[in-house]
Order: structure tokens, then C-alpha cells, then sequence
């Protein structure tokens, strides 16, 4: 089918420009992982956000979960956590080379497994909210993650964590995030788009335009919403641990739960490039990334004010996205039939 | 066990309920049975408690008083969903479709979830026997030309049509249908009775239908109970209800 | 915590201290409420920058002290001021999606709310600020509770600006024509309310009230650029657990939560003071969502 070719396609430049991206721009490696991320972000939250018309604001929560997740389960394997944080930095754990390495992939799988276990539990208090309510739900959740882990001591606190050393020389460690980075992404693609082609996307695109409609033809709508949920959540956790393993040192509020600032910018970036499609938000991603790392290099101290001004300018001004506009003005090229019979619903509607 | 004999032959009891909205009393004290396999009417003037009895009966609100069974089974403390995956379906007075995906998807996902599999949700889309089955139905509905329209751009007499397919695509046991010819071009009219008997004869749906147009649910309809104020007045034949001096008042505004 | 609550049962005076505390800063949250209940049910915009329209107001009141003018002079001022401000937002964002799904005024006034905050970090910097009102003390109970003038005067500014805005409401021609159409926009239309000059002066007068409530919080608490979310979460506690359009209810409930804020703030410690908040929108929600299963209806 010609929809699958297309989409092949793009899938093909997006691994190609995945492994000759750092190769020709080897200064530029982190860049590169920070943009998989952002579409890793923007894709996953589309998937409640654009496809089941459930806007969340929350989604970062599960970032914020993996990363503690993994934290945990890191330093855990080795040393007892709360002794590590309260020693505030003082304990410097050695990891063996084998140490380390399992524990980094056990951490990531464990906190893609915990973020979703959170989602569940979390999706059953918020999904009997509709519209508003749900967003404002979902906001309130993952701000009082943030500032519940705050004020717990196990995990550090807010002083947060130091997470266990890369062995090996710098250059290693920012390509095996990268790789880890990228590979996260490009699944997390592949699972979006073998799900819009099943039953389940048809389900999530009837939840989004007529949740009690859904509901009165006897689609188990709260399945559908939790699977769907779980599975971005799986993805954002995962995420969060790779971050925190990146950067090194994590903390509650900017780094783990940074809800007003990155909580928001995935939901701008799906927004940019078209909510509900599946190219639509790795566009806005690698628009908006590129777009933040200019304003952060030019202009310095008002880079949030800018970012800020083009979140609201998208919404306001902009609303159905790139893609959303594209398809609007070339419909068919979007594989969508328009009504060459147009006279006659026309005619209909004027009796 | 024949399941038209096991409840007195009837799929929908309902006994003695009552509903009321803020202190405005709805429904009061209604019994009703709707029999297997048959098409029943329910009229009433403007604001009589007909929709207010459908959505007790489908499980939009909970009742005050009475009951509700459906195959002998209690049904008024359950949901909307389950209520739906027992096998009774209900369209809307004011169209409901989803509306920003296309027919065929309409039919699609409206696919039959009684004992569907969960598995099944993660089965390819497009392909196999819905698809087939989707097609016939559109076809039956007059659609099929339009299938991969976006079900939006459909007019509003097509949309009825297409929720009309959606709701048999769902193979329910009993259909209730809310006004099912309001607003449809009544050049049209006699197709959709034509289409509503045969979805009765050929695939053995029981009909409930609310209906305002006199002509229509008299052609329609084996037997027909009639409300006012919110309570039952009358049920009988068409011809009983026909010649009803209480019915005749009731639609003459004599209180 | 559980010596924290020991100390409430036996020295209760510490628990009406803590009232006490609570019921000064309810009476301002509830001031906010009211406004985000007002612009929620005339024009359905669920003002997410409420809690930056207040801090606003504080850095209008902080500003002025640079200047040795009182915070009581500086509650008009700001009042005024941020009706300006309000007024233009509308002319500039929420005019444009006011008609919109809901989900569309939420995200741009989140938006908005991220800009002010880092406008306001960086003019006035990442500290925590409060304005000095210069007034006494009133000492009780062995110096036990201790009552400064400055609260007191702020209840009562409070409370003459919810007078005053009730009084508005109720008899000026405007406040009929926003009631008219909070009840009915189109009918109101067919009468000839301008309804655009409605909404647009339902929003201005909002920010408005959210600038006076923000000096009243400079005078009494402390501000920062960052806590404006939390002022705004506030605010929707308070009219998801009062309802639209119950003005008594909205007063109650915030006077509800500035107690049971101060009494969190004791028995966890101040740094769950935030998490506290949150997690009663949370138990807000939940407890909606409960009330209406029962209903088989859902949150809406």
C-alpha cells in the first residue's frame, strides 16, 4: 500500500540521519540525543494527547518516575540508597565496568516497567476527568510528584542524587546515550505506528471523537485509554532513566519532573507539527529543538521568554499544526477522499 | 432453553419507574415490555419523559424507583458500556458519529465487543471479515459509494444512516431508536422504513423506536405506548392507539 | 508529624494561631477564586496564568516600595494596572480562543503563565520578596498568638473589594450584561450586549482582582516569579470543590483550604508546602469523580 511505502520512507531517513548524524557532526552528539528525546516525548505524548483527545500536562511525570526508578535500582545493586543520599555526595561508589553496564540496562527496563505500573494506577484517578479537568489532573499529578520527592529523604530529597560514573573515557559514554537515545526513539516510533494500524488507533481515534458515543456502543473505553497510556508511559520512563544515566546528577523539580518548562514544551512540539499524526510531532520536535537551541545560543537570559512567546504564538495562532495545515490544503495527498458528490449533501442540507 | 420464551417473551421489562430531574418529575411509575423480535413504538408529545426513559433504560442516569431487565437479567445499576455489551444499542436524537474519521472506520470500530477477546484490539485494521461485513452494510444503508468520505462531511440524513449501520455493525439483540426520521428529507422517509422492517425481518434485531411522526411508527410498529407528563397513558395495536380519545388528547394539547 | 500534631493537642493555642493564619490567607485565595470563577463561567476559559496575574500584582505592590509608597496606595494602583494588562491579554490571545475547544485556552494560558514567570525572574530575579506594611503587632495569649495590623487590614481590604465587586455585579449595567452573558451568550447578543466588550471586560476585571489579591499576598506572605502555579492551583481547587457561581461556596472553600494549608504546613513541614496544595486538587478531583459515579456521569 502506498501509505506503508511513504512511511518506510521517512522511517529510512530518520535511522539514516540517526547513525551519519553524529559521524559528520561528532561535536554535536548531544544536540542530536536531546532532539531523539524531544521526539521520543512529543511522539509518545501524542498518543493519549492526539489520538484519544486526552490532553494530558502530566506525561513528564513518568520521565520523572524512570529516572528515580532507575536511580534506585542503580545504586541499589551495589550500596545501600539511603546511606548514599544522605551522605550527600560524599560517598563516591566504585561500579565495576560489568556492575555498571547491567545495572544501567536493568535500571532502564525497570523504569519503563514502574512508569507504566504508576500509570495505571495513576490513569484509574484521572481518566473518569474529562477536557480541562483531565489536564489540570494530570498537571497536578506530576507537580506533586515533584515536590513529593522533594521532601523525601530516601531519594535525597531536593538535593537529588548522584547517579553511579560512566566507566571509561567521555567521548564512550556520549555515544552509548546517544545510541540508546536513538534506539528509544525509533521503537517508540515503530510500536505509534504498528498501532494506528490496528483496531486499537480506530479505538483511540472513536475515544477522541465521541468518548460516550465509544462508551454507548460498548467499547471498553477505560482499557483502551489505560493500554494506551501505559504504553507512552513505558517509553517516557525508559527516557528518564537514559536522561538521568546522561547527565549524571538528578534532582526533583529541573531535572526529573520539570513540568512547566520541558512538561509542556511536548505538548507545544506535537502541537507544532499537528496533534493526532503520526509524523506531525517528530516534525514540531526537530523544529522546536532546533528552534530552542538557536534562541539558547543568541539569546542569552531571554531564551524561556522566546520559547514562551512561540508556545503561545503556536496555540493561538497556529493551532492545527504543519501537518494539520498541509492536510487541510492537500487532502489527498494525505490518502483522505474528499466529496466529489458535494452538490448533493449540499442540496440535502438546504431542504 | 429458546431465549423468547424465558422472560414471557419479552427482552425489555420495565416495572414501575420512576425518574426525576431537580424536582421536575420525568418519569413516574412506567412499566413497558418490549418483545422479542417485534418493533415497538413509544410516542408522546414534546417533553413527555420519552428520552429521559431511553437513557434510563440504556444506563445514562441511575432511576429512583422501579426496575429495568433486559433477558430476565436486572440491568439498572449497570453502565452505559455494559449495558451495551449485552447486546442493546441505542442511536441518538441528535446524530452521533465519530466524526472526524472516515465511514468505513466508523464501521469498523463499531464492531460487536461482547465476548470480543482483548487480543483482538491489536489486530490489523482494514482487513478480513469486518471489512467485508462493513461493506455489506454500508451497502444496505445506501452508503458504500461514500465509504472512505470523512463521516463529517456526510449531510445530516446520510450521518443518521451511517449511525444506523454502525449501530447493526455492532449486531445488538435490541436497537433503540430515538426519533430515527427527524430531520431527514421525507422524500426519504419510506426507504428508511423500508430498511428499518428489513433490519428486523432479515438480521432478527428487536426494534424500540421513539418516533414523532405519526404516519411512520404507525407503518412501523406492531404496538405502540404512548406517554404524557410522564406517565403511561396508553399501549395498544396502532389502530387501539389510533382511536384512543386519552391519545388524542394528549397530542391535542387537552390536558 | 506525629509530634507535630502532639504539640496541636496539647497547646490548642497554636492550633488557633494556625486558624487564625488560615483564614487571612483564605480570605486572599478566595478573592483569586472568585476571579477564575468569573472568567470560567461567562466565557468557559480556564485561566491557567490566574497565580501570575497575582504575583503580578505583588511585583506591582514590591515595586512601588522601592519608591517608599505604601502597599494600601499600591492596591488600587495595581488594580488598575492589571485591568490595563488584563484587557490586552484578551485583545491578544484570549479573544482568539475564547470560541475554541477548551483544552486550546488552557494550553495558551499556560503558555502565557510560563512567560510572565520568566519576564518576572528576569526583572526581579529568582528571589522571594515581601513588602514591609510597617504596622504593629497585636499580641494575645502570652505572646502565644500573635496577630500583625497588616493581616487584619488585609481581610478587610479584602473584604471591601469582594463587596465592592458584588455590588458591581449586582446593580451596574456592565455586571448585568456579564450575568446575562455567563446565563445565555447568544441570547444576550439577540438583546445587544456586546458580548465581545463582555468578555473583554470580564477577563481585564479578573486580572484585575487577581493584582489586588497579589498585593494583599505581598503584604502579608512572600512572592516569587515561580509561584504563581502554585496560586493558580489554588484557585482551581477552590471552584472545582465550590462550583461555579456560588459565591458563598467560593469563600468558604477558601477559607477551607488557606486553614488546611497552614495546618499541612505544620504537621508535614514547610517543605510540603507546595506538595500539600497540590495534592488537594488531586483529592478535589478524585472525590468530584466519586460523586458523580454514582450519577454514571463523569467529570466534565
Amino acid at each position: 500500500m502506498n501509505k506503508t511505502a511513504h512511511d518506510g520512507k521517512i522511517f529510512a531517513g530518520l535511522i539514516a540521519f540517526g547513525i551519519l548524524g553524529p559521524l559528520l557532526f561528532p561535536d554535536y552528539t548531544l544536540q542530536i540525543a536531546l532532539m531523539w528525546l524531544m521526539i521520543l516525548m512529543a511522539s509518545t505524548w501524542d498518543i493519549m494527547g492526539g489520538q484519544a483527545g486526552y490532553n494530558s500536562l502530566g506525561n513528564i511525570f513518568f520521565f520523572g518516575i524512570g529516572m528515580y526508578v532507575s536511580a534506585i535500582a542503580q545504586i541499589g545493586m551495589v550500596y545501600d540508597v539511603a546511606a548514599y543520599t544522605s551522605a550527600f555526595g560524599a560517598i563516591v561508589v566504585e561500579f565495576t565496568d560489568t556492575q555498571y553496564f547491567t545495572g544501567l540496562v536493568l535500571g532502564i527496563i525497570l523504569a519503563g516497567i514502574g512508569a507504566s505500573a504508576l500509570s495505571i494506577l495513576f490513569g484509574v484517578t484521572v481518566f473518569g476527568l474529562r477536557g480541562p479537568y483531565f489536564a489540570i489532573g494530570t498537571l497536578g499529578v506530576a507537580l506533586a510528584a515533584g515536590e513529593l520527592i522533594s521532601g523525601w529523604g530516601y531519594v535525597g530529597g531536593g538535593g537529588g542524587i548522584s547517579m553511579p560514573v560512566y566507566p571509561g573515557e567521555a567521548g564512550a559514554s556520549s555515544k552509548t546515550f546517544y545510541a540508546l537515545f536513538f534506539v528509544l526513539a525509533i521503537s517508540a516510533l515503530g510500536v505509534i505506528r504498528w498501532l494506528l494500524g490496528t483496531q486499537f488507533g480506530l479505538a483511540l481515534n472513536a475515544i477522541r471523537d465521541d468518548e460516550d458515543k465509544a462508551e454507548a456502543m460498548g467499547i471498553h473505553t477505560l482499557r483502551y485509554k489505560l493500554i494506551g497510556w501505559s504504553i507512552a508511559a513505558f517509553f517516557m520512563g525508559m527516557a528518564g532513566a537514559i536522561f538521568g544515566n546522561m547527565i549524571g546528577f538528578i534532582e526533583p523539580l529541573e531535572v526529573a519532573f520539570p513540568t512547566t518548562t520541558f512538561g509542556i514544551f511536548m505538548v507545544a512540539m506535537a502541537l507544532l507539527g499537528g496533534k493526532g499524526t503520526l509524523w506531525g510531532p517528530v516534525l514540531g520536535a526537530i523544529l522546536f529543538h532546533v528552534v530552542k537551541e538557536l534562541t539558547w545560543t543568541y539569546l542569552l537570559g531571554w531564551q524561556w521568554v522566546a520559547l514562551g512567546l512561540i508556545i503561545v504564538v503556536n496555540i493561538v495562532y497556529f493551532q492545527q499544526g504543519l501537518l494539520g495545515w498541509a492536510r487541510d490544503k492537500w487532502p489527498e495527498a494525505f490518502g483522505l477522499k474528499v466529496d466529489t458528490d458535494a452538490g448533493a449533501a449540499a442540496r440535502e442540507a438546504a431542504e | 432453553m429458546n431465549a423468547a420464551t424465558a422472560n414471557g417473551g419479552n427482552i425489555i421489562e420495565v416495572h414501575g419507574v420512576s425518574k426525576s430531574y431537580g424536582g421536575v418529575q420525568a418519569n413516574t411509575d412506567i412499566s413497558i415490555n418490549v418483545p422479542y423480535g417485534k418493533i415497538t413504538g413509544l410516542i408522546g408529545p414534546n417533553g413527555s419523559g420519552k428520552t429521559t426513559l431511553f437513557n434510563s433504560i440504556v444506563g445514562y442516569h441511575p432511576i429512583d424507583e422501579g426496575s429495568i431487565q433486559f433477558e430476565g437479567r436486572e440491568i439498572s445499576k449497570l453502565r452505559v458500556p455494559q449495558i451495551a455489551r449485552l447486546g442493546m444499542l441505542r442511536t441518538f436524537q441528535q446524530t452521533r458519529i465519530y466524526s472526524k474519521m472516515s465511514c468505513m472506520d466508523n464501521m469498523q470500530i463499531s464492531v460487536s465487543q461482547r465476548n470480543r477477546p482483548m487480543t483482538d484490539m491489536f489486530k490489523a485494521r482494514d482487513k478480513g471479515a469486518i471489512v467485508e461485513r462493513a461493506e455489506q452494510l454500508l451497502e444496505f444503508v445506501g452508503l458504500y459509494q461514500k465509504r472512505l468520505l470523512i463521516s463529517g462531511d456526510l449531510s445530516f440524513g446520510q450521518q443518521k444512516l451511517l449511525e444506523f449501520a454502525m449501530a447493526l455493525m455492532n449486531e445488538p439483540k435490541v436497537l433503540l431508536l430515538d426519533e430515527p426520521t427527524a430531520g431527514i428529507n421525507p422524500t426519504l422517509i419510506n426507504g428508511l422504513i423500508d430498511r428499518l422492517k428489513r433490519a428486523n425481518e432479515e438480521f432478527g434485531v428487536t426494534l424500540f423506536v421513539i418516533e414523532h411522526n405519526m404516519r411512520v411508527i404507525m407503518n412501523l410498529a406492531e404496538q405502540i405506548s404512548c406517554l404524557a407528563h410522564g406517565e403511561m397513558l396508553a399501549t395498544g395495536t396502532p389502530d387501539e392507539l389510533q382511536n384512543d380519545q386519552r391519545v388524542i388528547d394528549a397530542y391535542l394539547g387537552a390536558h | 508529624m506525629l509530634d507535630n500534631i502532639q504539640v496541636l493537642i496539647v497547646a490548642p493555642v497554636f492550633a488557633v494561631d494556625l486558624l487564625l493564619q488560615g483564614l487571612f490567607i483564605g480570605a486572599i485565595f478566595a478573592l483569586a477564586a472568585y476571579g477564575l470563577a468569573l472568567v470560567w463561567g461567562v466565557m468557559n476559559v480556564k485561566n491557567l496564568c490566574q497565580g501570575d496575574f497575582v504575583i503580578m500584582g505583588g511585583y506591582i505592590a514590591f515595586t512601588m516600595s522601592w519608591f517608599d509608597i505604601h502597599p494600601i496606595i499600591a492596591l488600587p494602583v495595581a488594580f488598575v494596572l492589571m485591568f490595563a494588562f488584563g484587557w490586552i491579554v484578551y485583545l491578544l490571545i484570549i479573544k482568539r480562543v475564547v470560541d475554541r475547544d477548551m483544552f486550546t485556552s488552557l494550553l495558551a494560558t499556560f503558555g502565557l503563565s510560563l512567560l510572565i514567570q520568566q519576564v518576572l525572574q528576569l526583572i526581579f530575579g529568582p528571589e522571594v520578596q515581601t513588602t514591609d506594611a510597617g504596622f504593629d503587632s497585636i499580641v494575645l495569649a502570652d505572646s502565644m498568638i500573635i496577630l500583625p495590623w497588616a493581616r487584619i487590614i488585609s481581610l478587610i481590604l479584602a473584604s471591601v473589594l469582594a463587596l465592592g465587586i458584588i455590588v458591581f455585579m449586582k446593580y451596574s449595567r456592565m455586571g448585568r450584561a456579564i450575568r446575562a452573558t455567563a446565563q445565555d451568550p447568544r441570547a444576550a447578543r439577540v438583546l445587544g450586549v456586546d458580548t465581545n466588550l463582555v468578555y473583554a471586560f470580564t477577563y481585564a476585571l479578573n486580572a484585575a482582582i487577581c493584582g489586588a489579591a497579589g498585593v494583599l499576598v505581598a503584604m502579608i506572605w512572600v512572592i516569587q516569579p515561580y509561584y504563581g502555579i502554585v496560586h493558580s492551583i489554588r484557585a482551581f481547587v477552590i471552584v472545582t470543590a465550590a462550583g461555579l457561581g456560588n459565591l458563598p461556596g467560593v469563600i468558604a472553600a477558601g477559607f477551607g483550604l488557606g486553614i488546611a494549608e497552614k495546618y499541612a504546613d505544620f504537621v508535614f513541614g514547610a517543605e510540603f508546602a507546595v506538595a500539600a496544595v497540590v495534592s488537594m486538587l488531586i483529592i478535589v478531583l478524585v472525590y468530584r469523580q466519586l460523586q458523580l459515579y454514582r450519577l454514571r456521569q463523569v467529570v466534565r
